[in-house]
């Protein structure tokens, strides 16, 4: 069996249970992450600790573009993380974990392994 | 091409010797320290690799490291980040280095050098970089164990690894470096002292006055200074590991002594290979930092020039410039010798001496400002005539060394008199404007940086001050010239007919001001219409808080209604102050600061329940810490039905309106301050403005409330109330100004209405009042004639905007705690009632506060 294309998704909430152009925090069993929806409707999961503060955080930053780069900023010390890699833009040493998400239905899956 | 060119150039000019060699010649760079690494980039800068292969024989374990800043290595213990070299530097063709290999011997007549080891490498030109070694001073003992040199990251090693089993530490020498080293040893925990043969400290650059100014700062942090005191023997001491003997039976017990009186050119190779030397060491250079074997250069501390030894970076960056220009048959530039000025941060304590500090050209009169109360004392050395400086020297505030090194640099005539160059800001200092500096102004000494080649970098397209240091290594090593590379930035952009930039971020080419008015005029309403209208991109967490916060002061709706939800910063959204863990404090409003005994019963209760860490606030009401987020609603419950409101603490709105309590009790009061305080902050309670905005209410003119440090401040007379406004505490004081006297009631309040919308409408994001008015054009004047004579014409209109958000005021914890769908989002997760479950917590002085990292770590395994 290969692995690597048979991911295991865990249901979240639907999709109306998260505002346009916010993020909630989300309980995975490996840990928590934050579940974005963009003003465009796209969904994406990072990890929920920011590696500056460790702090559980990340959903309850801000969202928004620099450049052509989706970004959230940590509501604590204000880096941006890119939505799509989980790299920070200021620092590129770290990088937030990305996880899969995706819709079935009204229901947010997220990919937990 | 460009080289062919330079190359031509410098076979017509005869006078320039050593062309650039057609094959590939060897470089040998013996050292690589700050001036080393700089004569490799300077090599590498010109294109000298693609000619040369360097060599670089580096005696320490690590390469070339900031040793400036090693003092940084005893709180950040990362010497990593001290490294000078770039990444992928050392990767380039051309380059090879050698760690930890020390030179035995440098044969000249065959042209190797041989290491200790014994490798033999062979060289068509030698580049001594050796620095210099620290001298200790011949006194019997100075040999015995935890006796210490302060030069290498070694040293600090040992030194760290020593301090564990000590309790005492002493410095042998109060000059530069004893005291950095001084610095070291006190933040390491110890005793610490600094024994000074001199009588006072920092000889060189500071005169008595200063010295003894700067003992006496040092002193209040911990440190003992002895000075005019030498060591005459070190033996074992009764208490301590060492006795220092003083003679006439002075003598002190340590643990640790660190030698650091003074350096030494570390030049015995070049002594052993019969390269010419000075009377008292150093290896002899020429203009072009040649010694005397033509191919054999020598830069940075090693080097004698006319007599010198230079013992600061900056000095030894423009001879490695020099070194590197020769090597690329570049005629410039040639080494012309070097400023010594100084200025530096000693123990938090604001040390700079500028030229001839001591007055020693003759002719020279000194000008003294010197205020041992605060501390402060500085000296300006000028020429006979009165027109020239020649030197100067600063303790306790050294603001004016930008200017003063300027002035003494260029030459330039005085604007006044000398003493008016060091006096205290009581009027119009004479100011040495960015725009009065020739070109050719030295702005960035470390870096020999000058106010041409920033235009230059300007001109190539730099606007801000990281291009700036990016490109041209202005403020990059000690930062003391940020302020004058901003000042040049500005007036270069103005000049180039670039306006500076006050666009909120990349999604709005407008400024606040700009901003405010498009949303009124054009009725809009949400973020997405402004966006869509005027701006480009998804927003940013810089525009999207200034939306909320604009569309707030227009229409004032419900902060946390759906399409403003995503706009708000975490505090605004979730109404509260985010901590440093990730939980909110709770600030109730507590108007003028007045509160019912059953009122405080309430706060305490609740932050008994919730094990809310407590603390009373500047702003005389009190703060409870540590709420989690589902925490929040039920809290402010409890709150909302004992009769409190929000107290915004986590906006951008009115904070407090603080009062003394006047003539309620206070003998001495003459008006009721705690009424109007409450009226004030009732009033305004809400307001969302570019920047937080705080109150005070004084009930007679000894100003218990400190009015005048407030964005407005009012003060009882007998005849109404003086009205004072755009003061400041905090980081940047400032003290309010007086825009009106004897105020009726109506008055006052119809007045504040007026400021503080004006203030609304027309000030920058993020910007207090007191800078607002500080950049208003026409200053207090106009805002006078704005305000109180009403010349625009927009009293009536100010008043009236006022008074609806007045009406539309809603305290957002009680709207939200009424709501049960704005109650749902207060939680932490999604998909789990649970609570955050990654929070730890110590208890530290009968309360809980969030741990560190170190404490976090031992909490977890505890738990684990």
């Amino acid at each position: 069996m290969n692995s690597s294309v048979t991911l295991e998704w865990k249901t979240i909430c639907k999709v109306d249970e998260i505002l346009p152009g916010t993020g909630v925090g989300v309980r995975l069993p490996q840990g928590q992450a934050a579940l974005f929806r963009t003003r465009e409707g796209q969904f994406h999961a990072l990890d929920n600790m920011d590696p500056f503060s460790r702090a559980n955080v990340i959903s309850r930053g801000l969202l928004g573009s620099l450049g052509d780069t989706r970004v959230v900023a940590s509501p604590l010390y204000k880096q941006h993380f890119c939505l799509e890699t989980g790299k920070c833009l200021e620092d590129e040493t770290v990088s937030l974990a990305v996880y899969p998400v995706r819709l079935r239905g009204e229901l947010v899956e997220v990919a937990v392994g | 091409m460009g080289f062919a060119f330079t190359l031509f150039n410098s076979w017509q000019a005869e006078t320039v010797k050593g062309d650039i060699p057609m094959t590939k010649q060897k470089v040998l760079l013996v050292g690589h320290g700050m001036v080393g690494q700089r004569f490799l980039e300077a090599l590498a800068d010109r294109g000298g690799l693609d000619h040369y292969d360097v060599t670089i024989l580096c005696a320490e374990s690590r390469p070339a490291y900031d040793r400036v800043g090693l003092t940084r290595y005893f709180t950040e213990r990362d010497a990593d980040a001290l490294s000078l070299v770039p990444e992928g530097f050392m990767a380039q063709p051309g380059l090879t280095l050698k760690l930890s290999t020390r030179v035995r011997e440098i044969d000249r007549d065959a042209r190797v050098v041989i290491t200790e080891a014994g490798e033999r490498l062979d060289y068509d030109k030698l580049v001594l970089a050796t620095g210099s070694y620290p001298f200790v001073p011949p006194i019997d003992g100075n040999d015995r164990p935890n006796c210490f040199v302060y030069r290498t990251l070694d040293d600090l090693d040992e030194i760290i690894a020593a301090s564990d089993q000590a309790r005492v530490g002493t410095v042998v020498g109060g000059g530069l470096l004893g005291l950095e080293a001084a610095k070291a040893l006190h933040d390491l925990g110890l005793e610490t002292h600094v024994v000074e043969f001199a009588p006072r400290l920092m000889a060189v650059q500071v005169d008595d006055l200063g010295g003894g100014l700067l003992k006496d700062k040092i002193e209040t942090l911990g440190v003992t200074v002895h000075t005019s005191t030498g060591t005459r023997a070190i033996v074992d001491g009764e208490q301590h590991r060492h006795r220092m003997d003083f003679g006439e039976e002075r003598h002190l017990e340590t643990d640790i002594i660190v030698f650091s009186a003074g350096i030494r050119p570390e030049d015995s190779l070049a002594r052993a290979c019969g390269l010419e030397l000075g009377e008292r060491g150093g290896v002899v250079i020429d203009d072009y930092c040649l010694t005397s074997d033509p191919d054999i250069f020598a830069i940075g501390e090693v080097a004698l020039w006319q007599g010198r030894i230079f013992g600061l970076v900056a000095p030894g960056y423009q001879m490695a410039e020099t070194a590197a220009a020769r090597l690329c048959a570049d005629s410039e530039p040639s080494f012309q010798g070097a400023d010594m000025s100084t200025k530096l941060k000693l123990m938090g304590v604001d040390v700079a001496s500028v030229g001839d500090a001591h007055g020693q050209t003759p002719g020279a009169r000194s000008a003294v400002f010197f205020d041992q109360s605060t501390g402060v004392y500085k000296k300006v050395v000028v020429s006979e005539c009165g027109k020239k400086l020649l030197g100067a020297v600063l303790v306790g505030d050294a603001n004016d060394y930008g200017s003063l090194l300027q002035l003494c640099l260029n030459q330039i005539d005085l604007p006044g008199e000398a003493a008016a160059l060091i006096a205290p800001a009581a009027g119009d200092a004479p100011m040495l404007g960015a725009d009065a500096l020739p070109d050719s102004a030295q702005i960035c000494s470390c870096n020999n940086v000058s106010k041409g080649a920033l235009c230059a970098a300007i001109d190539e397209g730099a606007t801000t001050v990281g291009d700036l240091k990016a490109c041209t290594k202005a403020s990059a090593t000690c930062g003391g010239c940020t302020a004058l590379v901003k000042q040049v930035l500005d007036s270069e952009l103005t000049k180039r007919g670039v306006a500076v930039n006050n666009h909120v971020c990349e999604h709005f080419p407008y400024s606040r001001q700009e901003i405010y008015h498009l949303v009124r005029v054009g009725e809009i309403k949400t973020f997405d219409e402004l966006l869509d209208k005027h701006g480009s991109g998804d927003g940013c967490d810089i525009c999207k808080p200034l939306a909320a916060s604009v569309l707030a002061s227009c229409w004032n709706d419900y902060v946390l209604s759906k399409p403003h939800a995503g706009l708000q910063d975490t505090n605004d959204y979730f109404l509260g102050n985010m901590q440093r863990d990730g939980t909110y404090s709770i600030v109730p409003r507590v108007p003028g600061g007045e509160i019912t005994p059953d009122k405080l019963i309430v706060l305490g209760e609740v932050a008994k329940q919730y094990d809310l860490y407590t603390k009373i606030t500047g702003g005389q009401r009190v703060d409870l810490f540590g709420a989690r987020v589902e925490q929040l609603p039920e809290i402010w419950k409890i709150l909302v039905d004992a009769g409190f409101e929000t107290g915004h603490a986590y906006g951008k709105s009115l904070r407090t309106v603080k009062s003394c309590v006047g003539s309620t009790w206070c003998r001495y009061g003459v008006k009721d301050s705690v009424g109007t305080a409450i009226q004030v902050e009732e009033r305004y309670k809400g307001l969302r403005s570019p920047h937080k905005i705080k109150m005070a209410v004084s009930g007679c003119t000894r100003e218990c409330a400190e009015a005048q440090s407030k964005d407005v401040g009012v003060i009882a007379t007998d005849k109404g109330w003086n009205l004072y406004v755009c003061g400041n505490g905090g980081m940047r004081p400032r003290h309010a100004d007086l825009i009106a006297s004897d105020l009726s009631d109506e008055q006052l309040i119809r007045t504040i209405d007026r400021f503080l919308m004006f203030y609304i409408r027309t000030a920058d994001r993020l910007q207090r009042t007191s800078v607002w008015l500080e950049n208003l054009d026409g200053g207090l004047d106009y805002l006078k004639q704005v305000i109180l004579d009403d010349s625009l014409g927009i009293g009536d209109e100010l008043e009236s905007q006022m008074q609806r958000v007045i009406e539309t005021y809603q305290c957002e914890w009680k709207t939200t705690v009424e709501d049960p769908e704005a109650v749902k989002r207060f939680k932490h997760f999604v998909n789990d009632d649970i609570a955050d479950d990654n929070l730890h917590y110590v208890r530290e002085r009968g309360q809980r506060r969030p741990a560190y990292e170190h404490e976090r770590i031992e909490l977890v395994q505890q738990e684990g």
